[in-house]
């Protein structure tokens, strides 16, 4: 038996002085970028910025985007990675005020649209832009007498009873981005506030799902395949050219379609940052112009469903044919999201699942 | 008997760096995140109706879904204990299945049979001529404990079967000859001779719903919410870390007294008495048949139809028999999100879970011999066995937080290391394993090791001849679950940083993360491959023999 805990002793020293993967490379050589576990791209296409550069990208995927903001903010003093990728506006200053980035004014932010600079610091630069947008199903309501909502107050009609499943916003996303947009189009003082607005909602009784996937493939009835029974999920305006794009015979025309009508869709913007503490800042700046540079931002929507920044960028033909992008999105100040995301979420909890 | 507990040092050691270590480190962090210490998060659950009942309301569900999954497995524990039939053992290392899967699958397969949509409904509705659908679980509490007895019951069925078979039938038979029949054979023959391993199932499927997170808010809608979604919500969203570190505490402090109190009794129910197995025989006569009979329809339909609902879906494209999913998964390209062949992804997982039902089953057994000598300090004795379960009371986004803070430098530095996923995984497997093997051991009489020795054998051979007959079925249980609990990607292991290496729960998630009829095909296609890889180890194991018995 002793020779069982010698082992078992022998075994843990020498996992500990196994050096993790990134730190074991020589320094220089490697670029470590912390992600979301949306982080998709053609490997050829990141390969083609290791050759011109010379170092190799490793990616770390630390779960949805709130996670790997918290993580890290925890571990600022001795940081994962030398750049990340994912932040969006509505946690964006949560990661500014943890003071997570170093500044950098990219060359290339000249091809891009200055109204996705949210940080005149520069401390994040933007890389994509989607919006978050009620989604339905086109079937259904071509066989039923009820319009297709164009205003989020037709959603608290008695018509359309249990047809609206969406993600909690306390724990995804995109439910957040939901919440956000209530709250910038009803405003939280008045007659009639965002919180009167999910109170009648709630009568309604939406489906309240805890994550986007559980929503769109576990109760919409609009995804192909899907097993729902719910005909509008809140989803992203690039979800119909992914139901063509992934469709398993072509498909002409989407089954499903997303309503983008003036103050029914909230702009999310998702923005790339290099992280205090890197030894590697000369390539993390070119990571950033790579990012985004013509080639990653052409690579982008095929592989995350979402769009360029960089107006250069020309859009795969599946999204010029089936995605819109809606001509007035809701739009928040990082400041105002940052005062109110907590009480926000707290004010929905209270109202629609206690 | 100083050489005994010195094997406890392995186990402990291992929980104490890759437990203890973060999660002291985290909560550390979150209660100094102003000014000094932080306390306040523990005034405001005192101070909040709101959490006082959430935390009345998660161990009340818990409760009832123990009670139930209990009351269920209980009488076909006794089917599986007695008789033998073609294709028994298959059949109860099968009911392990749904323990692999990602809560998401677990509620498609499940409504996939008894949804507004599904199976049952429809053929309810052309049999009744209805269009409404007649049964609507949906968002109803019924559904949500349902859930949780699918996902437990194997936990209880094998545990207790596994114990049951242990057990001479002549304790029984004699009973039953002095007419103790019925509730009365139950009360007082049965239960009691059981009792080791129905509180120790009891004991598992409870922390187990306790900490209930993905199933429950899927098919509850968001209106049931157990402590572990409000700790995830006040880290995640709220990243209000004082509540978030008062609520883990809280929840740890609930689940160890009761562990607590589980280990204590432990000493006092399980009297080492000289079992005799007598091996499973063939039902005779229609009364036994029928039982068997009975358990075997109740698995197949409570367990086994929605599971071949979810192989069905992934096989029937477009109204037509088609395996486009599968060959999809096999070649990233155009309608793949994937950066990792899917067959990589399955040869990573294997690889994962046999590293950890090694560690796991190697550290248990160290554990369970660790305990189950240390007969004089009773008292240390449990208490040591309590915080061997800790690992299943911790909730898995503070531990994910954990890793990432404490395991952060040499020479420990493995926050990003691929060691890092079979360490989590052996965390979440430990328990199970250890309350599979030490009810077994403990059982074991002193007298029969003696007898063994006086009669000239040495101390390896009385550990074969012995103790592997008796503690081996169990060993081979726990191996079966530490071996899904590592496949099926426990907890927290997701919240563990990995660089581009993906497992097949991983490519799963990834793939039920963008829209399009190919994607879920193929998460139900990678899903059934995961289900097959389990199935297909869980015959393996079961054919395994251990010592003179079929070890099943």
């Amino acid at each position: 038996m002793f020779r069982v805990i010698v082992f078992f002793i022998a075994g843990l020293l020498l996992m500990g002085s196994a050096r993790s993967l990134p730190a074991a490379a020589q320094p220089g050589s490697v670029l470590t970028v912390v992600a979301h576990d949306s982080f998709i791209y053609t490997q050829a296409v990141m390969e083609a910025f290791t050759e011109r550069t010379g170092v190799a990208v490793e990616v770390l995927r630390l779960g949805d985007a709130g996670n790997l903001v918290n993580q890290s903010i925890l571990s600022r003093e001795n940081p994962l990675g030398d750049v990340m990728f994912g932040v969006d506006n509505t946690f964006l200053s949560r990661a500014l005020e943890a003071d997570l980035f170093v500044p950098y004014e990219s060359t290339a932010l000249e091809t891009i649209d200055l109204a996705f600079v949210l940080d005149d610091q520069h401390r994040v630069t933007p890389v994509t832009v989607g919006d978050i947008c009620l989604n339905y199903d086109v079937a259904y309501f071509a066989d039923s007498d009820l319009p297709v909502p164009d205003d989020l107050r037709d959603l608290t009609n008695p018509a359309y009873r249990e047809l609206l499943a969406m993600p909690n916003p306390a724990l995804s996303s995109p439910g957040l981005a939901f919440l956000l947009l209530t709250v910038a189009v009803f405003g939280e003082v008045g007659d009639y506030t965002y919180l009167d607005y999910w109170r009648d909602l709630a009568v309604n009784q939406p489906y309240i799902a805890p994550d986007w996937t559980a929503a769109y493939y576990g109760a919409f009835r609009g995804a192909d395949g899907g097993i729902g029974s719910h005909p509008l999920v809140v989803s992203y305006a690039s979800s119909p050219p992914a139901e063509v794009f992934f469709a398993v015979e072509p498909l002409e025309t989407a089954p499903t379609a997303a309503i983008t009508e003036p103050r029914m869709c909230f702009r999310q913007i998702e923005f790339a940052g290099i992280l205090h503490g890197t030894d590697n800042l000369a390539t993390a700046r070119q990571f950033i112009d790579f990012l985004i540079g013509r080639e990653f931002q052409e690579d982008m929507p095929l592989n995350m469903f979402v769009f360029p920044v960089n107006e250069e960028a020309m859009l795969p033909p599946v999204f010029e044919e089936h995605a819109v992008l809606p001509a007035e999105p809701v739009t928040m100040d990082i400041e105002r999201i940052d005062a109110g995301r907590e009480i926000w979420i707290e004010a929905w909890t209270e109202v629609m699942l206690r | 008997m100083i050489r005994r507990a010195v094997l406890l040092l392995p186990p402990v050691l291992f929980l104490g760096l890759f437990l203890g270590y973060p999660l002291v480190t985290i909560l550390g962090i979150s209660f100094s995140a102003g000014e000094g210490v932080d306390l306040s998060g523990f005034g405001r659950i005192i101070g909040s109706a709101y959490h006082r009942e959430l935390i009345i309301y998660t161990s009340g569900q818990a409760a009832l879904a123990t009670v139930i999954t209990l009351g269920l497995a209980l009488p076909a524990a006794g089917v599986f204990a007695r008789y033998r039939w073609p294709g028994k053992s298959t059949m109860l290392a099968l009911t392990t299945l749904p323990f692999v899967l990602p809560p998401v699958i677990v509620a498609a397969a499940l409504l996939a049979l008894v949804g507004e949509r599904g199976l049952v409904n429809d053929a309810l509705m052309s049999v009744t001529r209805q269009t409404a659908p007649l049964i609507r679980l949906e968002r109803t509490a019924v559904i949500v404990i349902a859930a949780q007895v699918f996902y437990n019951f194997s936990v209880a069925l094998r545990m207790i079967a596994g114990y049951w078979a242990a057990h001479s039938p002549r304790i029984e038979e004699a009973a039953q000859g002095m007419g103790v029949t019925g509730w009365r054979l139950w009360r007082q023959v049965r239960l009691p001779m059981l009792r080791p391993a129905l509180f120790s199932a009891a004991l598992l499927v409870f922390v187990f719903n306790f900490t209930s997170f993905g199933i429950m808010l899927i098919l509850g809608g968001g209106q049931f919410v157990t402590l572990e979604v409000e700790i995830y919500t006040q880290t995640m969203s709220l990243f209000n870390l004082p509540l978030a570190g008062a609520l883990s505490v809280v929840q740890i402090g609930v689940l160890l007294a009761v562990v607590l109190v589980y280990t204590r009794l432990q000493r006092t129910i399980i009297t080492p008495r000289l079992t005799v197995a007598v091996a499973a025989r063939l039902p005779v006569g229609w009364r036994q048949w029928r039982g068997v009979v009975a358990v075997n329809v109740a698995l197949v339909l409570g367990i086994f139809a929605p599971l071949a609902a979810l192989v069905v879906r992934s096989v029937i494209v477009n109204g037509e028999l088609s395996f486009v999913h599968y060959g999809a998964l096999a070649s990233p390209g155009r309608g793949s999100v994937l950066a990792a062949p899917p067959l990589m992804a399955a040869g990573l997982s294997v690889g994962y879970a046999l590293i950890t039902t090694g560690l796991a089953v190697v550290l248990a057994v160290c554990a369970a011999y660790g305990l189950a000598g240390n007969t004089r300090r009773a008292g240390v004795s449990s208490v040591i066995d309590g915080l061997l379960m800790l690992p299943l009371t911790v909730s898995a986004v503070t531990l994910g937080l954990g890793f990432i803070t404490a395991l952060d430098e040499p020479p420990l530095n493995l926050r990003t290391s691929p060691l890092l996923v079979p360490i989590a995984h052996t965390l979440a497997a430990l328990p199970f394993v250890i309350r599979s093997v030490l009810p077994a051991l403990l059982a074991i009489p002193r007298s029969l090791r003696e007898a063994a020795a006086v009669m000239g054998a040495s101390h390896a051979m009385v550990l074969r001849r012995v103790d592997l007959p008796l503690v081996g079925r169990g060993m081979l249980v726990g191996a079966s679950y530490a071996f899904t609990i590592s496949m099926g990607e426990f907890g927290a292991s997701l919240f563990v940083a990995r660089p581009d290496a993906h497992t097949l729960p991983l490519v799963i998630y990834r793939l039920l993360g963008q829209p399009g009829a190919s994607n879920y095909g193929q998460a139900l296609a990678a899903s059934v491959i995961l289900l097959a890889i389990c199935a297909f180890v869980f015959v393996l194991i079961e054919r395994v023999q251990v010592g003179e018995g079929r070890a099943w």
